[in-house]
Order: C-alpha cells, then structure tokens, then sequence
C-alpha cells in the first residue's frame, strides 16, 4: 500500500498577538492586533500604527467584521496595553510587512487606479499599448526562429 | 453606548412633622432613560418599604458611567423573572466590558432562552468577578484557559447584492 501524507491544515487561528484587517465598520481597510479574546465571536483589538491615519482605537470587534493575517505578535501579553502593543507592533514591523503582502499591494493600487484622473487613464492606456507592442516584437521573433513543425 | 445605561437614584419619603428628616434610599438601577430609571425606582422602592411616588420625593439621578471600559471583565448577575407559570431566581455570567454592557446581554439571552421582557426581570446584583477560579458556569470558564486559540473554519461571506453569483462562495480564508 502506498503511503499516504496527511498534513494538517495550516489554520490562521485567534489568538493573542494575531493581526487582524478589518473588513467594515468605521476602521475598514486597517490593521490591528488581538489584545484580548472576548468570546467566540469577539475580540479586543488595538492598531497602534505609528501614522496617524492607519492607528486604531482600541476597541471590541466582531470576528465576523475580521479577517485574520499571516502576522503574529509573538509574545504579546494578553491584555497589554496600548503602549507595549505599539512597541512591539513597530519592533515586528508590522506596518511594513504588510505593506509588502500581496493583498495590500493589490488594494493599493487598485485605489490609485481608482483616483486617476482621464488623461492619467489616457497615459494608462498608451503605456499598456507600448508594453504589449514590445511583448508581441519578441514573441513573432522567437516564433519566426523556431523551427517548423 | 449602548441600549442602557446605568444610574444611581436617590429618593426619600416626604418630610413630614413626625419625621422631618427621612431615610435616604440608594439604588443602582439599569434602565434606557432617566424616565424609566426613576419609575423602576419607585417600583423597586414601595415593594420594599411603605414610601410611593405620591408620598416620596428623588433627591438625585446620575449616570454611573464605567470606570475601566477598556478592560475585558467577566461579570456575575443575579437576577428574578417571572415566566409564563412562576417566578424563578437565577444566576448568569457575562463576558463584556462594562457592567451596562453585560445587562444588556443578559436581557438579549432572557428574551432569546426563555422570552422573558424587561417588565418581568428584576436585575438584583451585578458583580464583577476578578477571580477566575471563583467563575461558576462553563461557557465562561472554557474562554480563561491559557494560550487560548481557535481557528475560524468555513466562514461564510455575506453575498454580495447580486441575485446570482458566477462562482461558488470560498469558505476556506
């Protein structure tokens, strides 16, 4: 017989130190890390980002309203309070890893996308034309090479 | 803020010859608004002792506001309602933040367990527990074990206002 691998799935849990997004309510589109489970369906949650916009008040969220990140606090205290939160947020570079994931990068530029005015549009739309030309120059090159089937 | 909030009552019988100053009564009271703090004052008040609304006076109503909101707290409350066929006392624990917040939740699970109104529950003690061995009931005590963690499996995304979707829902996120 042959053997098989069961792996465990790869749950992003709740838990103390977790990075959550949040997905509505007045904070939408923000991080914050779990300070304290409330219940099963609520947490205590606090985003001590160091922009002024990004910060989170500390606050009891509905898990329905997050969505968990790969990051963790490690070793956050359950229950500390907003000044350690910060340290440790800045100190694991959260705002900074975040900003490389690829959830952030794409809602980022899908808002810059968002804000362009009609002319950048026109600039958009002519830089993809050039782009495409040059793919398209390489591709017949390489098709006229190769050799016929 | 929520539904309810907290105030404290103070009211006395009306000073008469016999009794020119009365005995002062405090009470805790939870309640939507001043109106309807005062009147469960009143309906507290002639139940317990021979004073009425007609005969008393409130000396003072404030709020009670919470003094650590930020803080998860696990609270006791005992309370009285009177069912369809009697009246029973019971005790329930909350996990909330505040003690407005865990009367709240414990009108929302009276009325969702045994379809019992405001008019027919008497909160009689709020009490926060600060001990965690001393906690009693066990939906609250499964959430104070150490390293508590859990995943959020099939979680289920609210659709969108679409009538139809082209894809089936991802529940695995």
């Amino acid at each position: 017989m042959a053997d098989i691998d069961v792996t465990i799935a790869q749950w992003k849990l709740v838990e103390v130190g977790r990075v959550v997004l949040i997905r509505s309510g007045p904070y939408t589109g923000k991080l914050a890390a779990i300070v304290e489970i409330v219940d099963h369906r609520r947490v205590l949650v606090d985003g001590p980002s160091t922009e002024e916009k990004k910060i989170v008040p500390r606050h009891v969220l509905p898990l329905a309203h997050a969505t968990l990140t790969h990051f963790v606090i490690p070793q956050l205290p359950r229950a500390a309070g907003t000044g350690p939160v910060k340290k440790l947020w800045q100190k694991n570079e959260i705002d900074g890893k975040w900003a490389q994931s690829g959830f952030a990068k794409k809602t980022e530029r899908a808002e810059r996308r968002k804000n362009l005015t009609d002319f950048e549009r026109f600039k958009v739309l002519r830089l993809r034309k050039q782009a495409r030309y040059e793919v398209q120059k390489a591709h017949a090159k390489l098709r006229a090479a190769a050799p016929k089937a | 803020m929520g539904r309810l909030q907290e105030y404290q009552v103070i009211g006395r019988h009306l000073p008469t010859e016999a009794n020119p100053t009365p005995k002062l009564y405090r009470m805790r009271i939870f309640a939507p608004n001043t109106v309807v703090a005062k009147s469960r004052f009143w309906y507290f008040l002639t139940q317990l002792r021979k004073v009425k609304k007609a005969n008393g006076e409130i000396v003072s109503l404030n709020v009670i506001s919470e003094k650590r909101p930020l803080k998860v707290k696990n609270f006791g409350i005992w309370l009285r309602y009177d069912s369809r066929s009697g009246t029973h006392n019971m005790y329930k624990e909350f996990r909330e933040m505040s003690r407005t917040d865990a009367v709240e939740a414990l009108y929302q699970d009276m009325a969702a367990r045994h379809r019992a109104r405001f008019g027919s529950i008497h909160v009689l003690k709020v009490v926060e527990i600060e001990k965690a061995d001393t906690i009693r009931r066990p939906y609250i005590k499964q959430l104070l074990t150490k390293d508590l963690k859990f995943p959020l499996p099939h979680r289920s995304v609210k659709p969108g206002k679409k009538l139809f979707a082209y894809s089936r829902p991802s529940t695995f996120a």
